[in-house]
């Protein structure tokens, strides 16, 4: 008994930290409308930032200074970030906030490489509480319950913040009607400062207090922020006391999920977040929201199937793609196979992006999928190649059906979370389950068998498949399912109105771009001959979604384009440079700040100009487009 | 003048909204801008505040240009604006609405406290911790008016203030911008009911189709039956 006690309370001690960091999350979404997803870069950086600070200086002031200290230097970074990149894209769709926040990421995770090495450190104890308690022949260490008494001390101090001053009012106020409080007076700018701020001191704070419990490493921000995903879509986004019940339910399902599930314990969580979902889509304390402002894809330009000359264009493209063994070595064709993989993968949740406006965050969880399905047809049953290929990415059609059906539930930003936190608990399976996964080690010598062996085959292999999966796509779009799916990007009221079921158009178009995305997978798995959970990482889903926004998220295909340049430079950039993550976050931040419309939207653009009729918006940014509701 | 608008043109997107529009307001005068559905009058409030992004033209109040400052600077400079959808903090107290209002004593314009507001409008004292959501329609148009007036401003933007009202609180409403009138808050408010505006108003324009089309007292608007019958629905 008394164990199990214990074990509640570490569940509590570890729900002070999520408690921080989600309810910094919160705050800042329910005035900015931003979701940030630097809160867990911001957490990571007042852990190492606390690391140093606790570290020089000597005592218990030391220590507990050097942890406000940290929070607040941070807190301070967090002012420079508001003020330089998020003041610009206030106005942008929420993708495009998420994606730059996530970009910003990126550049976190290097710069602490390059600051504080790429080794764990650990951190000092806390003076006064380095002790443990004895319960019961069971040992609570006593910065636990220090912790434990922390998170609803904080929580008080937050709910007077908001109750009883005026600054809290005005927050309060302005997460209902930011319009309103500035035609009232007050100046909304510095007011989404201070609550960036005072968001980014939570998060940094969460991370500082870390230090004594976990070692300090640059992977702890995604790890917290799909955490803190999980724990704002169960406790609603926008609610302190969401997001403190929903903290210490999901660090208490973890505790005693690692007693019944010991390799898969995330599987409960999981399982929790399904049933929330299903009974409140927007959070045990959260409130239905207002359809997303604008969906990715919705665009001024009507699509159209392509002329007679452009796909004479294309097809000589494609030409000039398939005689390229005869002139290029082995690397080359290598790299074409790799990039051929990408342009299905991307096709496949530009499809889901530009059609069905349902940004995933977590795409790369169908394209792993794909591949563990042939890993496993291939070293398991030992089948043969082309039934692992056509078998292999079911597995991504299964993992989408499950996965999609709760996701379409929500949209926006929630749908965005949820996606990028399914990817995780499959990424986290891959890892932890390593009878069957092999974890880390992933499966190794899935070879292709000998007729497509050479590199040359198998990249025309490759190169037919990404044809015909474009070509399936496109017509998808312009049929009827196409056109229905449009319209349910455009209006899902609207929609409904005419009798079109939203949420199945949606969950279809889910599993069509997850069996599309494990096609990829599959293929990917025999040019690599092995399979890891990085091939279901977050790093591989978001480069799917820079890839898109490369291309254009709002033309028919531009992510073909996007993913032949984005793979091309980024294998080339790999080879040039450690700091790979510091140089593509920056180009993210790039891309959404300045070049919002990617490549193919830019030509479309001035193809447009030159024959003289004006685009209605010039750049996506500076004119948003009303909501369509 | 206390506001004097010259040129104002606005747009929505490719739409033009507004053509020139000249009016002014002259020190404690209540002026109506009169219209049917649809002819601008809200289009031309916000435009004076700032909420419109696309707009043009002069807007000086108390003898500065302010049509290139933001929304809050020109609220913060006295000049009150409540819209017409009201806009009540649903999730916020009747305090705490009026706390979000409140601005710092202005030398030039009357001071409000709460508890002058509160014998300003009665109902609102009664209800002072309920939340804004769970008040009746005339009581959120009050708490509307009272939280701009918490901004001590010298001119108040009224939008159609008597719509959807009862008769009953239209004559509270009646009194209350009476009283804010005797306090020395100029005022502009826009109507579609000729018969209110014509218990509050000194002066009167008429707006139709995003143009001014009549300017003058209220005499003079009953002398010409001909301009309210074409540009007003009775």
């Amino acid at each position: 008994m008394a164990f199990y006690v214990v074990q509640f309370l570490t569940g509590l001690a570890s729900a002070a930290s999520l408690f921080l960091v989600a309810s910094g999350l919160s705050i800042i979404f329910g005035v900015t409308r931003i979701v940030n997803f630097a809160h867990g870069a911001f957490y990571m950086v007042g852990a190492y930032i606390a690391f140093t600070l606790t570290d020089r200086l000597s005592g218990a002031f030391g220590f507990w200074g050097g942890i406000v200290v940290a929070a607040l230097a941070v807190a301070l970074i967090g002012v420079l970030v508001e003020m330089v990149l998020l003041r610009r894209i206030y106005h942008a769709p929420e993708l495009f906030q998420l994606l730059a926040t996530f970009g910003l990421t990126l550049m976190v995770e290097d710069l602490v490489v390059l600051i504080w090495g790429p080794d764990d450190l650990l951190g000092r104890r806390a003076p006064g509480f380095k002790g443990a308690v004895d319960f019961f022949g069971q040992n609570i260490p006593s910065y636990d319950l220090f912790l434990i008494v922390l998170g609803p001390v904080v929580l008080g101090i937050l709910w007077l913040l908001f109750q009883r001053t005026r600054w809290g009012v005005l927050v309060r106020a302005a997460t209902q009607d930011r319009d309103m409080v500035a035609a009232l007076g007050v100046n909304q700018k510095w007011l989404f400062t201070s609550v960036f701020a005072v968001g980014v001191f939570l998060a940094a704070l969460g991370g500082a207090l870390q230090i004594p419990r976990d070692a300090v490493h640059h992977a702890m921000d995604l790890r917290i922020i799909v955490e803190v995903f999980v724990v704002v879509v169960i406790g609603g986004l926008g609610s302190i006391v969401g997001a403190f019940v929903a903290a210490v339910l999901v660090s208490e399902l973890n505790a005693f999920g690692i007693l019944i599930f010991p390799k898969i314990s995330i599987i409960l969580v999981f399982l929790v977040m399904a049933v929330v979902l299903i009974v409140r889509p927007w959070g045990l304390f959260g409130r239905p929201e207002a359809p997303a402002r604008r969906t990715p894809g919705l665009t001024v330009n009507p699509w159209r199937p392509l002329t007679s000359n452009e796909r004479l264009a294309s097809l000589a493209a494609l030409g000039v793609a398939a005689a390229l063994p005869l002139f290029a070595g082995n690397y080359a064709l290598t790299v074409g196979s790799e990039i051929a993989i990408f342009v299905i993968f991307a096709v496949s949740l530009h499809f889901l992006m530009a059609v069905g406006g349902l940004a995933s965050f977590g795409h790369a969880a169908y394209f792993g999928l794909g591949a563990y399905g042939v890993a496993f047809l291939a070293k398991m049953a030992g089948l043969p190649m082309i039934v692992c290929l056509l078998l292999g990415p079911l597995l991504g059609c299964l993992g989408a059906a499950v996965f999609g059906f709760f996701a379409v539930q929500l949209s926006g930003v929630y749908f965005a979370m949820l996606t990028l936190a399914f990817a995780q608990i499959v990424w986290s399976i891959a890892f932890q389950w390593v009878s069957v996964t092999g974890g880390d080690n992933g499966i190794l010598g899935v070879w292709p068998e000998k007729w497509a062996a050479s590199p040359s085959h198998f990249y025309w292999l490759a190169l037919g498949v990404a044809t015909l999966v474009t070509i399936a796509l496109r017509i998808a779009v312009f049929s009827p399912f196409g056109y229905a799916l449009r319209a349910t990007r455009d209006s899902a009221l609207r929609s409904e109105a005419i009798g079109i079921n939203v949420k199945r158009m949606q969950w279809t178009a889910f599993v069509i771009a997850g069996t599309t995305a494990g096609i990829g997978g599959a293929l990917f798995a025999y040019l690599k001959g092995s399979v890891f959970p990085d091939n279901l990482g977050i790093s591989l889903s978001v480069d799917a979604l820079v890839m898109v926004l490369l291309g254009g998220v709002e033309t028919v295909s531009g992510a073909v384009i996007g993913a032949i340049v984005y793979k091309a430079l980024n294998i080339w950039l790999v080879s040039q440079t450690d700091l790979s993550k510091l140089v593509l976050g920056a180009f993210i931040v790039l891309i959404v700040v300045v070049f919002p419309k990617g490549i193919v939207g830019m030509l479309e653009m001035l193809a447009q100009r030159r024959k003289g009729s004006s685009p209605p918006g010039s750049t996506l940014l500076a004119k948003p487009i009303g909501p369509a509701e | 003048m206390k506001l004097t608008v010259g040129g104002l043109n606005s747009h929505y997107g490719p739409a033009h909204i507004l053509f020139d529009i000249a009016l002014e307001v002259g020190d404690g005068e209540v002026v109506a801008l009169l219209g049917r559905n649809g002819a601008g009058k809200s289009t031309t409030f916000r435009s004076i505040v700032g909420l419109v992004a696309q707009r043009s033209g002069r807007i000086v109040f108390e003898g500065k240009d302010v049509s290139a400052r933001p929304t809050h600077e020109i609220v913060r400079g006295g000049l009150g604006y409540v819209p017409e959808e009201r806009r009540i903090f649903t999730d916020l107290t009747v305090e705490e609405n009026l706390e979000v209002g409140r601005q710092p004593k202005r030398p030039n314009a009357p001071y409000w406290t709460r508890e002058k507001l509160f014998t300003l409008f009665p109902n609102l004292n009664e209800m002072r911790n309920r939340p804004g959501g769970r008040m009746s329609g005339g009581e959120q148009q009050m708490l509307t008016i009272a939280r701009t007036l918490m901004g001590n401003p010298s001119l108040v933007l009224l939008d159609e203030p008597s719509e959807g009202l009862s008769p009953k609180i239209v004559e509270q409403m009646v009194d209350a911008i009476l009283t804010m009138k005797k306090e020395g808050v100029s005022i502009v408010v826009s109507e579609q009911n000729l018969h209110f505006a014509k218990l509050i108003s000194d002066r009167a324009y008429i707006i139709e189709r995003g143009r001014i089309c009549f300017g003058g007292t209220m005499a003079e608007l009953d002398a010409r039956p001909d301009i309210r019958d074409a540009h007003l629905s009775l």
